[in-house]
């Protein structure tokens, strides 16, 4: 069992979700977070304040899956990332001591398998 | 103070010109709330940018082309560059030909951008300047003219008492052109669009309302008989339209909308406007229950189509300002407005030149839109690119953003006596 993070721009998340579910992942969580990778800073001016925006919006997925699932997650997350520019974002896949679904107490393979 | 002109009513049209000024950044409120959150400046934006464009281009030109003599179709220049235009009274009214223009003024900044609405999320930010500069110009002046400058359908007694005609039904019509040429925003019909803050959208409905008073209520130039109906009548055709809509929404989903709810305000404001000092507060308010139901489904069925006319103009000025030209030829009443009487109390004629006025004026804002448009498309491209929709249109085209955190913003600017190292990023 595996996590799978994804961090990515957030006007692509829902071309990253349609891939997911095309590959039949579908448990999964989202959340908003700000980071810095290679991209060009955007600059913005308020009033006579000129700032440089080093942080960028992003959109982190996490993902937990079992070891079959962990190439077709990536291959999603990087067809619905990819614009080919800098900023793209990144993906980890990081080993996962143990998973369970409150609902039924299922464990680890169990607990991150869909149901039907 | 000249003679001919009545100090009470001049009072009233300064106020009611201020009320309506204030009409298009309530419109720039209610508008981006309406949209995405990366969008909002760039939509309010377009609201303020009527503000200096359409008010210049009225001072130089527009207004001459709207209500000097000329002919049926078109002012003449007379009045360009405000020449002549002073203190004395405008003809047919008490008010100094001055504050007359004001007044005017307002009316054809807002209609300039209330088109915007066709286009948000992705028309460039210049272009959509140079289209409201030749817009007002080549379509609010010369339906203005029309209506209220001697043109043709006054001279053959189409009553449009606030712009019926120049405001709504153009607006509407344009808006349908202008998203029609500019095509659909690239997520349209393919991912929830959703609106990025519904009170901005109530609290922009309830200003517009309020300058709407200015907007009806002023459009007599008097505080007497046609300006105090004209001012009840607004009162009271958007609240039955609330309440249609509220109906209409329980019945259709079972539960009030807050959207729904602002729309329905637009939508009555719109529906009165032509018939505003025309027709008996008790049709005043039949004419809001009516107006209410075609936009209501014209707004239900449009995100069905291919028509990204992205925040409705058409349904909720078009539509309802349709209606209530029509409402018109219909109960029009002598003994409300000394002028003439509708279909219903016996002078069908009447209808029919509301009719005329409701088809040639939608027609001609379309027509007039679509070429506007297409050969500024030759000029300059009317888009952004579809990397820059994605980002949003705040960071790329203002450079700003309507909800900066400031996390990771470094200062950029050198202030005096401020060693420019202060620039460099810190570790």
């Amino acid at each position: 069992v595996k996590l799978v993070i994804g961090i990515i721009r957030p006007e692509k998340a829902n071309d990253v979700l349609e891939a997911l579910f095309r590959a039949d992942v579908r448990g999964l969580s989202i959340s908003r977070v700000q980071g810095h990778g290679g991209e060009f800073e955007r600059v913005e001016t308020y009033r006579g304040t000129t700032v440089k925006m080093e942080l960028a919006e992003k959109v982190r997925f996490e993902i937990a899956v079992s070891d079959a699932f962990v190439q077709p997650t990536i291959d999603a997350l990087c067809a619905g990332a990819r614009t080919g520019e800098v900023g793209d974002g990144k993906i980890f896949v990081v080993p996962l001591e143990q998973a369970v679904r409150i609902r039924t107490g299922e464990t680890d393979h169990g607990a991150v398998t869909p149901i039907g | 103070m000249s003679p001919h002109v009545n100090v009470g009513d001049t009072a009233w049209m300064l106020v009611a010109t201020a009320l309506v000024l204030m009409m298009t950044p309530a419109l720039g409120l209610f508008y981006s709330g309406l949209v995405r959150s990366k969008n909002t400046l760039n939509t309010f934006m377009m609201s303020v940018g009527a503000l200096g464009v359409v008010t210049v281009a009225w001072a130089v030109l527009g207004y001459s082309l709207a209500f000097h003599n000329g002919n049926g179709f078109i002012g003449g220049l007379g009045y360009a560059f405000l020449h002549g235009v002073g203190f004395g009274p405008r003809t047919g009214t008490a008010i100094p030909h001055l504050l007359f223009m004001a007044f005017e003024a307002t009316f054809c900044i807002i209609t300039a951008a209330l088109v915007s609405g066709a286009v948000v999320e992705r028309m460039r930010y210049g272009a959509f300047l140079v289209f409201m500069l030749l817009w007002s110009l080549l379509v609010y002046a010369v339906l203005a003219h029309w209506v209220w400058g001697g043109g043709w359908l006054a001279q053959h007694g189409t009553l449009d008492f606030a712009g019926g005609v120049p405001v709504e039904m153009a607006s509407g019509f344009s808006a349908f052109a202008a998203a029609t040429v500019v095509g659909a925003r690239k997520d349209y019909g393919r991912l929830a669009l959703l609106p990025h803050n519904t009170v901005y959208v109530l609290l922009g409905a309830g200003l517009l309302w309020f300058g709407w008073f200015g907007f009806n209520g002023g459009s007599g130039y008097t505080a007497g008989n046609v300006g105090v109906l004209a001012f009840v009548n607004t009162l009271l055709t958007p609240a039955c339209t609330l309440v249609v809509w509220f109906l209409l929404d329980l019945v259709r989903g079972g539960r009030v909308t807050a959207i729904g709810a602002a729309t329905a305000i637009i939508v009555g404001c719109v529906g009165i406007t032509p018939a505003a000092g025309y027709i008996s507060p008790t049709w005043a308010m039949l004419l809001g229950a009516i107006a209410a139901v075609p936009s209501y489904f014209l707004i239900f069925w449009r995100p069905r189509t291919r028509l990204d006319e992205t925040l409705d103009v058409l349904a909720a000025h078009g539509l309802a300002g349709l209606t209530g030209i029509l409402f018109i030829g219909f109960f029009a009443q002598t003994v409300w407005n000394g002028k003439s009487n509708g279909l219903l109390y016996g002078h069908a004629g009447q209808l029919g030149w509301q009719a005329i006025a409701a088809v040639v004026g939608p027609a001609y804002a379309f027509a007039m839109t679509y070429a506007i448009l297409r050969l500024l498309g030759l000029v300059m491209p009317l888009r952004v690119t579809e990397r820059e929709e994605a980002v949003g249109m705040d960071v790329v085209q203002h450079g700003e953003e309507a909800y900066a955190s400031g996390e990771g913003a470094i200062l950029v600017t050198q202030e005096a006596g401020v060693d420019g190292d202060r620039a460099v990023r810190q570790p």
